[in-house]
Formats: structure tokens, C-alpha cells, sequence
């Protein structure tokens, strides 16, 4: 169980929060479970816990649009609990999880247990996301009310694309009732059917069927129209097409009420990564070619992609163990989501520090109307803490996920985050009080609850 | 005499060999055609040698194929036949190769359904492992035979036109033909409709003809492949005889040109369908010296996975050399 909150005052560190344009060295007092002021050298309350942060960056939470927890029905690839410590120990204060369980999310009971088991968890915020159609089989839509009523945030059929224009419309229009977005998993299973990979030349020469970027864009562009015509918020996940990023932002300038996430593995990957049939680059949309790349990380950069999610798909080693085209689609993410944006996107230039600490944290709670995103006084105290500098090495063996199927055993990150907090409560510590130095240290396999 | 190099641990495909080594395989196969025209038809090469040949996939003609070739070499051979489900399958091969291991088998020849198979399965065993056909990949001992055939009957392979006709998408011959054929030299083109053709395969150095009759007015060679009639329920093309009626190798379309079109066909064939019977059984058919040819190409392989030498290989079907 997570520990109680406490009196915290976070001194000197680089105070990164976009929603109040700000981006400076301050000192950040959190007092029962909010943060309670924001100022240059807070006199610590008595019996106060006093971290120093000097050279780390302080921002609010990091939030995770979208992850797959695998509970019920799939606890040996992960569970709610594990999922939620692999967060926080990946600076996320809060997920979405998606409700392609087994049995899936698509009822109030269903999205109960995610609540339930979340705050059993006592790590990372959990929010279940529910189903849009009963069993997401894509015929009828699941009791919305009723799933937002017993904590669900968004709905989406993620796994399975909603194939039938109608029921998505239904779905955009249903939804506005309850003030919660549609996410859409955007793809044409006709287009894609067969597939393992980005189609095109490196597809061809491995013998693999390819996935067409046309499969993701014709449903991003029917879902596009869709939401214009109904007004419903539709959120696009995992964009990781040219067409894709090109149309939502034409899309955004004509009004349309659209966001849309992007995954650390499509900003950083290219189909090249497929070469001698390495089953953990296998993903859905696959990994896509470079000019698709490059529109994502563009994408991000100027704000038409909103948000980072990891769209963390955890896989029993067994699994991914098998011939390409037999491998279940899916990678681990959480735990390296912010070092991959920190190394490839603000290390290239792409993005700022402040425009970064908005697509993982501010940006996602405006998409999904969550608390967090924000360090405004009276706000929940969702922090995370990260040493931009921190240089480490991605090893599989010791992540805190259930399941090992990272695209990036091996990579040489620079930037990790060192502690996550939650309601005030430290659910991740990578520092010893006052001691930043241990910033550099390697981890322990299991996070020191605070 | 400069050894010529080896093959490696194992013949996964085509793309990674080079022109020295495909050659290597080619020249070994010769002196081995000769053992196949004996009465007794075996040397001692591969003896005390096991052989497993792993089919996932059944394949009576590529499986029988090898089986000769590692009895005409004195291998121990046993046959594996499994089909199942795809998940079944991903299932069967981890733990297949980890019993493979178990039982210290020399060589193993796998067909398989999905790409990569032959791959998946080479870096989990230290047995020599030949890619007998995987998915959609690659068939590299298929594309030797019909470059030995090839070469048997025009002397060469630099610069000769090579035309792969039909259902190039799905087809594991093509690949390994593009790779072989276009690292020793030769022109290849393919031609099938657009349906049937991957996205991008002008990047792997191949024209492109939309059109049977430009193809067989370019070509000196045809390589005709089997329409996989199981594809067919995607419709990929409308219909087998629409297929036929403009893409169909007929006597009429390869008698239009003015010089002998050679025809080959890694089999089995839909006749009426790619390829019309009196064009398959007539003058410019070479289709069963493939058959024939496979025997010797596999043969060589064998021999050069056992570390071989193809300067050896002379020697070696005396019996001499081991």
C-alpha cells in the first residue's frame, strides 16, 4: 500500500509547468496530498520532508493516455499493480488502461475492478478507459453512463478498430452526454488483414505482408469526418503516418474537436528496426518509414500530435518467442517512454524541455479532462522529478513490467526519471533525501516506496 | 588453388550470399549430377551424418528432393511432418529446436509457413540448418536449381534475361531468384498483375511487366510460378480463366517470338491456368532438368554445410573425399 502523504518541500529544482507558463529554478511545497505553493526559498514547515533538487527538473505528473495492464484475463504478461509500479517508476503518475482485457472492460462492474485494483496498487494512478461496443465485438455500444459513472474516462475499442462508421458515430454523439472522448484505435482490418509489418520495400525483401500506411489514414480521415460532423472529441491513438498527422492537422485548424497521441517506438523507429525478423519491433500501426517519422516528430513539435503515449503492450517472453509472423503485435513502454523523448526528441531539438513536460503531462490531462497536468496551488499533488541528464542503459532484466518485450534492450538513454509522486505521496524514489547525487546510481530492482 | 569459402552454418537465403558462393554451391552440383545416373547411387559423404527435414508445410516434391539427396550421401534421415494451426505452429518450432538440440542432430531442413522461420530456427541450434521454403521469403536451394538449369542450357548466367511470371507477392521461388540471379549477373523482371505484386519490389533491382507478351518479347528465360489457387479466395485476380486468358504462358504467346524462350516452373503446375500443357510438356520446356538438377544443387549444399570443399567435390563422389 502506497504511504501516507506527507509535508514535502521540493527545493531547487527546475520548475518546468507549461499550464502556468513556467520554467524556472523555485522551490515547490506539497502539503496534504496539493501542491501548496510554488516560490524562491520556502522556509521548510516544521516536520517537513526536504528534497534537493538542484540540477533536476521538477513537472507536473507525467500522465499516460494510453497503456495495456493486461488484468483480467492476462496477469502473466502484467497486472494492474505491476503495470502501475512500472509507471511510476517511469515518472508516470497516472494511465489509461485500455479495456481490451479478457474479459474486456465493457460494463460498470469491469471498470469498478480496474478503479479498485488501481488503488490497491498504490502506485501510479490507474483510470480505467472503457469498451465502445459490448465484448468490443463493434455492434453495440457498451452503457457509457453508467462505466463514467463508475470511473471510466474515455472509451475506446483499442485492439480492435470500430469498423461500422455508424456505431462510431453513434459513439462520438453518445459520449458528449458525459463530457468524455472517443479514442479510436484507426484501423481498415481489410486493408491490414494478413499484415505484420509497414508495407514497402523492407516488407518485401523479408518475405512479410505488408500493413499499408492507407490502412491507419482511411479511418483517421472517416473518423475525422466524423467528428466534425457530430462534435463528439475524438482522440486518435498511436498515429504513426505522414497522411495521419498531415490530415489531423488540418483537421485541428478547421476546428474539428481532435487530439491525437504518438508512441516513443513510432518517433524513434523506422520498419528498418524489422531487419532479421525481430519479433519485439513488431507493432501495431507497425513501425513505418522514415518520412512517417519524421511527420510524427514534427507532429509533436508543433502540437498537432498533442500528446506522448506508450501504448505499453506488455508479452510473455514465450509469446514474442515465435516466428515474426506468428508474434503477437506489441511493446513495453512505460519505463523508458521518457528517456526516449528526452534523448530523441529534446536531445535532437525537436522539442523543448517545457514543450516536452506538455505532451506527457498537460497536454494528456486536457485530451482526457484528468486532474494532474498542472502545478497550480490546490492542484493534486502529481509530480515527477527527472534528471535530464542522467545517462543509463536500457536492460530488460531490470524493468519493473511483468513482461520483458522492450523495442530497446540496450539503448543508451540520456534522461530518467528519479522520483514520481502521487496525491503527495513518493510512489517512486530514485534519490535518497537531500543526497541528488545517488541521481546517477543504479537502481534497485524494486521501487522504495517513499 | 584458392579454397573457395563456405557456405557458413547454414543456407537461410540467398540475399546474404555472395557471387562466390552461390557459384561455389553451382560448380559443387555438377561433378553430383553424375551420381544420380549410377546404378548405385550413393557415396559415403555425409556418413554418420543426421539429417532431419522438418516440414511444417507439406511439400512431397522439395521434401522427397532432399531425402534423396542425404541418402545419396549416406546421412541418416528422419522425416518430421507436422501441420497445424498458426500459433500451433510458432509453438511447435521453439520447442521443436530445443529437442532438435537435445538430441544432437547434425542437420536440419525446415519448411515453414511463416517468413523467417529458417532464421528463427539457425540462431537457436548449432546444427546446420537449410531453408527448404519459409513463408513468403525465401526458397534458396529452388533458385540454385534453376540457376544451374539456366546455366546448364545457355552456358552462362551474366546477362541473361530472366522473366519471373505469376503470383510474385506470395511467392518465396521469386525472392530467392531475384537475389541469386541478380548477384550473378543475370536481367530479371517480373511480370504478374498488380495484385500479386509487393509493394516496392522494383527496389530489390527487377523491371516490372505489366504485360505477358512485353515480358516474353524481353525474356530469354521464363520462370512460370504456380497461381496458389488458396490465394485466390482473396481475389487477388477475378478469375483462374480471366488469369489465364491475359497472363497465361501459352504455345501462341512464347511462339510469337522469334528465338527459343526457355520455360521453367518449380512445380507443381495449374495447368490451363499460368502455364498451358503443350507449353509445359513442349520443346522449351526445361522443367523436369529442374527436377533433376534439384537432386544435384541439394546434393551440393549438403555437402558444403558439412564443410566441403568445392574443389573437392570431384574427389568426393568417388567416395574419396569426407
Amino acid at each position: 500500500m502506497a504511504p501516507p502523504s506527507r509535508t514535502v518541500l521540493l527545493r531547487g529544482g527546475r520548475v518546468i509547468d507549461p499550464s502556468q507558463d513556467l520554467d524556472r529554478q523555485a522551490d515547490v511545497l506539497l502539503a496534504d496530498g496539493k501542491v501548496a505553493r510554488i516560490a524562491d526559498n520556502i522556509t521548510p514547515p516544521e516536520g517537513a520532508e526536504v528534497r534537493q533538487l538542484r540540477g533536476l527538473v521538477v513537472c507536473p505528473g507525467l500522465i499516460d493516455l494510453h497503456v495495456h495492464l493486461r488484468e483480467p484475463g492476462g496477469e502473466h504478461k502484467e497486472t494492474i499493480a505491476s503495470g502501475a509500479r512500472a509507471a511510476a517508476a517511469g515518472g508516470f503518475a497516472a494511465v489509461c488502461a485500455m479495456p481490451n482485457t479478457d474479459p474486456p472492460v465493457d460494463d460498470p462492474a469491469a471498470v469498478g475492478f480496474v478503479v479498485a485494483e488501481g488503488v490497491r496498487a498504490g502506485a501510479a494512478r490507474v483510470y480505467p478507459v472503457g469498451a465502445i461496443s459490448v465484448g468490443q465485438k463493434g455492434e453495440h455500444l457498451t452503457e457509457v453512463g453508467e462505466m463514467v459513472d463508475a470511473g471510466a474516462i474515455a472509451i475506446s475499442d483499442d485492439g480492435y478498430p470500430v469498423a461500422d462508421a455508424g456505431l462510431m458515430r453513434l459513439a462520438l454523439e453518445y459520449a458528449q452526454t458525459f463530457g468524455i472522448p472517443v479514442a479510436s484505435h484507426c484501423e481498415d482490418r481489410s486493408l491490414s488483414r494478413g499484415g505484420a509489418m509497414n508495407e514497402g520495400a523492407v516488407a518485401t525483401r523479408l518475405g512479410i505482408l505488408g500493413i499499408p500506411a492507407a490502412a491507419e489514414d482511411v479511418v483517421i480521415a472517416r473518423d475525422l469526418l466524423l467528428a466534425e460532423l457530430t462534435g463528439g472529441r475524438l482522440h486518435i491513438q498511436h498515429v504513426s503516418t505522414r497522411r495521419g498527422v498531415e490530415m489531423i492537422r488540418e483537421a485541428k485548424r478547421r476546428g474539428v474537436p481532435v487530439t491525437a497521441e504518438a508512441t516513443p517506438h513510432h518517433f524513434a523507429l523506422t520498419e528498418d528496426a524489422v531487419e532479421g525478423y525481430r519479433t519485439e519491433m513488431k507493432v501495431n500501426p507497425p513501425l513505418r518509414a522514415a518520412a512517417d517519422v519524421a511527420a510524427v516528430r514534427e507532429g509533436l513539435a508543433d502540437g498537432t500530435l498533442d500528446a506522448i503515449a506508450t501504448d505499453h503492450a506488455p508479452h510473455h517472453y514465450d509469446e514474442k518467442e515465435q516466428a515474426f509472423d506468428d508474434a503477437p503485435f506489441g511493446v513495453i513502454g512505460l519505463e523508458t517512454a521518457l528517456g526516449l523523448a528526452l534523448t530523441e526528441l529534446v536531445g535532437k531539438g525537436i522539442l523543448t524541455l517545457p514543450q516536452l513536460v506538455d505532451r506527457m503531462s498537460c497536454a494528456p490531462a486536457r485530451a482526457f479532462r484528468l486532474s494532474g497536468g498542472t502545478l497550480r496551488a490546490g492542484a493534486p499533488a502529481d509530480l515527477t522529478v527527472f534528471d535530464p541528464a542522467a545517462e543509463w542503459t536500457v536492460v530488460p532484466e531490470q524493468l519493473l513490467s511483468r513482461s520483458r518485450n522492450t523495442a530497446f534492450a540496450g539503448w543508451k538513454l540520456r534522461g530518467r526519471a528519479l522520483v514520481t509522486i502521487v496525491d503527495g505521496r513518493v510512489i517512486w524514489d530514485q534519490l535518497s533525501a537531500g543526497a541528488a547525487e545517488e541521481a546517477h546510481a543504479p537502481r534497485s530492482p524494486r521501487a522504495r516506496a517513499g | 588453388m584458392l579454397a573457395a569459402p563456405a557456405l557458413g552454418k547454414d543456407l537461410v537465403g540467398l540475399e546474404r550470399l555472395s557471387a562466390e558462393q552461390i557459384r561455389a554451391v553451382l560448380d559443387t552440383a555438377e561433378p553430383f549430377k553424375e551420381i544420380s545416373e549410377r546404378r548405385i547411387k550413393k557415396v559415403p559423404v555425409l556418413r554418420g551424418k543426421t539429417i532431419v527435414n522438418l516440414f511444417f508445410e507439406p511439400s512431397t516434391r522439395t521434401r522427397i528432393s532432399f531425402e534423396f539427396a542425404e541418402k545419396r550421401l549416406s546421412a541418416d534421415t528422419v522425416n518430421i511432418v507436422t501441420v497445424g494451426s498458426s500459433v500451433a505452429k510458432g509453438e511447435t518450432l521453439v520447442d521443436t529446436a530445443r529437442n532438435l538440440e537435445a538430441m544432437r542432430i547434425d542437420m536440419v531442413v525446415i519448411r515453414h509457413s511463416a517468413s523467417g522461420a529458417a532464421e528463427f530456427l539457425a540462431q537457436r541450434i548449432p546444427s546446420n540448418v537449410v531453408n527448404a521454403g519459409d513463408g513468403r521469403h525465401e526458397h534458396p536451394t529452388q533458385a540454385l536449381l534453376d540457376m544451374l538449369t539456366i546455366r546448364d542450357h545457355l552456358g552462362r548466367l551474366e546477362s541473361v534475361r530472366v522473366c519471373i511470371v505469376g503470383d510474385i507477392l506470395h511467392s518465396r521461388v521469386a525472392r530467392s531468384n531475384i537475389w541469386g540471379l541478380t548477384r550473378l549477373g543475370a536481367e530479371v523482371a517480373v511480370c504478374a498483375p498488380r495484385t500479386l505484386l509487393p509493394a516496392g519490389i522494383e527496389e530489390l533491382g527487377v523491371r516490372v511487366f505489366p504485360r505477358i507478351e512485353a515480358a516474353c518479347e524481353w525474356a530469354d528465360v521464363l520462370n512460370v510460378l504456380r497461381l496458389q489457387l488458396e490465394r485466390m479466395q482473396g481475389g487477388y485476380v477475378p478469375t483462374l480463366r480471366e488469369y489465364n486468358r491475359v497472363f497465361g504462358v501459352t504455345r501462341e504467346r512464347i511462339e510469337r517470338v522469334p528465338r527459343r524462350l526457355l520455360i521453367l516452373h518449380p512445380g507443381p503446375m495449374n495447368r490451363g491456368v499460368e502455364i498451358d500443357s503443350d507449353v509445359a510438356d513442349g520443346p522449351h520446356s526445361l522443367i523436369l532438368d529442374q527436377v533433376t538438377n534439384g537432386v544435384a544443387v541439394r546434393m551440393a549444399v549438403l555437402y558444403l554445410l558439412a564443410g566441403g570443399a568445392p574443389e573437392k567435390a570431384e574427389a568426393a563422389k568417388h567416395g574419396a573425399a569426407e
